[in-house]
């Protein structure tokens, strides 16, 4: 293999686990803008989607599809009973408060996945074979194709669904301005309860899509939550497709990274990316800065 | 020196139950324990200075412990240094790296903020483990010395207690001027607004550094005392969940409360050695104990607990109105 053909499969690679990152950022997104509260609790639903569907798959004998069905349904029932019993009576709901909130949740998941599955690592097959396509001289795994697929579906639908349903137009008129949405009529704490089950279960989805691949423990949570973060940092907290052009960006510094100069510091790249973005540019590199107002 | 005699009194009656400690649990397993209390403890009232007096999250303080104490093991275990040199050094190069960083992650807010001290911990995190012809990488470093004033070694427990401990009291004393001063009134204010703050004249945003740079260096040398106590060091002491684990601390004992964040530390280092049974899930109950302190007692233990008592007197007036 030449260093070219090195590069279009570090660049595959890149790509696909960036659409992961994409699927995950989203979630962020589309939480922050329906109430300002960054989830540190995302994570967990990534984790959960690949943990459900490896145990509905695996230790209940399901078939794929059911399996993954399911754990789509019950992460995003865990989200929404997540925003009733965590966020919603909070009275005092300062950044701090929310913060320590969500982190609080999200240890307490992870706790709750590891008493019931173990610290064992675990795989779930890969959706249709894993027999590696050739392509521009780099191996292709069906798998990758699934997440490109999937990635794509999810993120047309979740543009339609804001932009042509009533539900996601109401959610978007939360983001813009909570007061007058409240005032139009828009019950704003369903809205917040929407954003939160939208997200569990996209965050479910990118963990299920991701397991064949990368594999799956109690503990896959806070890596791919903070690189979901990551990308929603560097696409300026969009809903659209700023996250998902910096999922992939950061996808595929990672994986030329990795590959390139030194692959125990793989995961300091994406941090080292945060903070360069969180630094010098708090926005987002798509967007222009706002001012704070008091 | 605090200038109310309530404030004396507590401080002499914590110096007295710190010298008197010993003679009860020497020997015992309990004194290691108190040991490890005491580290966290200085651990929590640094934090404190950050999250309960200024209001600024950081979700990376186990970095300044881990740099303290890697600094110091690896300058004592590899290059011979005197301990004590090594502690200084390894407390003026985390003062300074926090000085440095805290001018760009102090002007991020909330989120951002606990988003940013997270990635610098867990970059600090991944280059210990990495590092491995200096740190030891994730197998760790031994043959760190004890430390020692010229032939006397702290080399038990029970004189580590009083080596560390000395310097819980000195860290409690200094968060106690710190807090009476106007450095503590203007970080209270930064706490409630930093607008306001600005507006009154507060320099807020090199205040802010200031104290994020004091409460680093303060990890720091904790970190170094724990090198020097356990000899032996670990990537995996100085992780998220440590982190994780003293923002509980401060939060459990009481934001802004520096004797709530003695008992946090207190309450957090000794519940898991009687809870053997839980030792893997002590951290989910963390977590819940976040959820739960946050929604329902959001004054901590110092501020909740007497406001539970004097609910249940009958005496009060206004029960009993509402009775009526």
């Amino acid at each position: 293999m030449n260093f070219s053909h090195q590069i279009v499969q570090y660049l595959f690679s890149g790509l696909s686990t960036g659409a992961i990152y994409s699927l995950i950022g989203l979630g962020f997104a589309i939480i922050y803008n329906a109430t300002g509260i960054i989830n540190f609790a995302q994570g967990e639903f990534v984790m959960l989607g690949g943990m459900l569907t490896y145990f509905f798959l695996a230790v209940v004998k399901m078939p794929l599809f059911a399996s993954m069905a399911l754990a789509i349904i019950i992460s995003t029932i865990i989200g929404i009973v997540f925003e009733r019993l965590a966020i919603r009576p909070l009275k005092k709901p300062t950044p701090l408060n929310l913060v320590i909130i969500t982190i609080g949740g999200s240890i307490f998941i992870r706790g709750v996945a590891m008493l019931v599955w173990g610290k064992d690592t675990h795989t779930i097959p890969m959706f249709s074979g894993n027999e590696p396509l050739l392509l521009a001289g780099a191996t292709i795994l069906p798998q990758h194709m699934w997440i490109f697929a999937i990635t794509l579906f999810i993120i047309i639908i979740n543009k339609l669904y804001f932009y042509y349903s009533i539900s996601g137009k109401a959610m978007r008129a939360c983001s813009y301005n909570r007061n007058a949405a409240s005032l139009v009529g828009i019950d704003v704490k369903r809205m917040v309860l929407f954003s939160f089950a939208i997200s569990s279960a996209m965050g479910s989805v990118a963990g299920m899509i991701a397991a064949p691949l990368t594999m799956t423990s109690y503990d896959v949570g806070i890596m791919l939550g903070l690189k979901g973060f990551c990308a929603a940092i560097i696409g300026g907290m969009s809903s659209g497709i700023g996250t998902v052009l910096g999922g992939l960006i950061l996808g595929v510094l990672e994986s030329l990274g990795a590959g390139l100069l030194s692959s125990g510091y793989k995961d300091a790249i994406a941090f080292i990316i945060l903070l360069l973005i969180l630094f010098i540019r708090p926005q987002g590199i798509f967007k222009k800065a706002e001012t704070e107002r008091v | 020196m605090p200038r109310n005699t309530k404030e004396i009194v507590k401080f002499l009656i914590l110096t007295a139950a710190v010298t008197v400690a010993p003679l009860f649990f020497s020997g015992g397993y309990l004194m290691n324990v108190l040991v490890f209390v005491g580290i966290n403890a200085m651990l929590a009232v640094a934090l404190n200075f950050l999250l309960g007096f200024a209001g600024q999250i950081s979700l990376g303080h186990a970095a300044f412990f881990g740099l303290g104490a890697y600094v110091s093991g690896v300058l004592t275990a590899t290059y011979a240094f005197n301990p004590w040199l090594s502690m200084l050094i390894a407390a003026a190069a985390t003062f300074l790296l926090a000085f440095i960083l805290g001018f760009p992650i102090l002007k991020l807010k909330g989120h951002y903020l606990a988003m940013a001290t997270l990635g610098f911990g867990i970059i600090v995190y991944i280059t210990l483990n990495e590092t491995i012809d200096i740190t030891g990488g994730p197998s760790g470093l031994a043959g760190i010395p004890n430390i020692a004033i010229g032939s006397f070694q702290f080399d038990d427990d029970v004189k580590n207690f009083y080596l560390i401990w000395s310097f819980v009291l000195v860290t409690v004393l200094l968060s106690l001027n710190l807090a009476n001063s106007r450095i503590g009134r203007a970080l209270r204010a930064i706490h409630d607004s930093e607008t306001a703050a600005r507006v009154m004249g507060v320099n807020v945003s090199f205040l802010k550094v200031q104290i994020f740079a004091l409460s680093a260096l303060i990890s720091a040398v904790a970190g170094s005392l724990y090198a020097h106590t356990m000899t032996f060091i670990s990537p995996a002491s100085f992780g998220f969940n440590f982190s994780v684990e003293l923002v509980t601390m401060v939060i459990i004992g009481g934001l802004g409360s520096i004797y709530g964040s003695l008992l946090g530390a207190a309450l957090l280092t000794l519940l898991p050695e009687f809870l053997r049974a839980f030792q893997d899930y002590d951290i989910t109950i963390y977590g819940l104990l976040l959820i739960l302190m946050t929604m329902y007692m959001p004054g901590g233990l110092v501020r909740g607990i007497p406001a539970f008592v004097s609910a249940l007197l009958p005496t009060r007036k206004e029960g009993s109105r509402e009775n009526a």
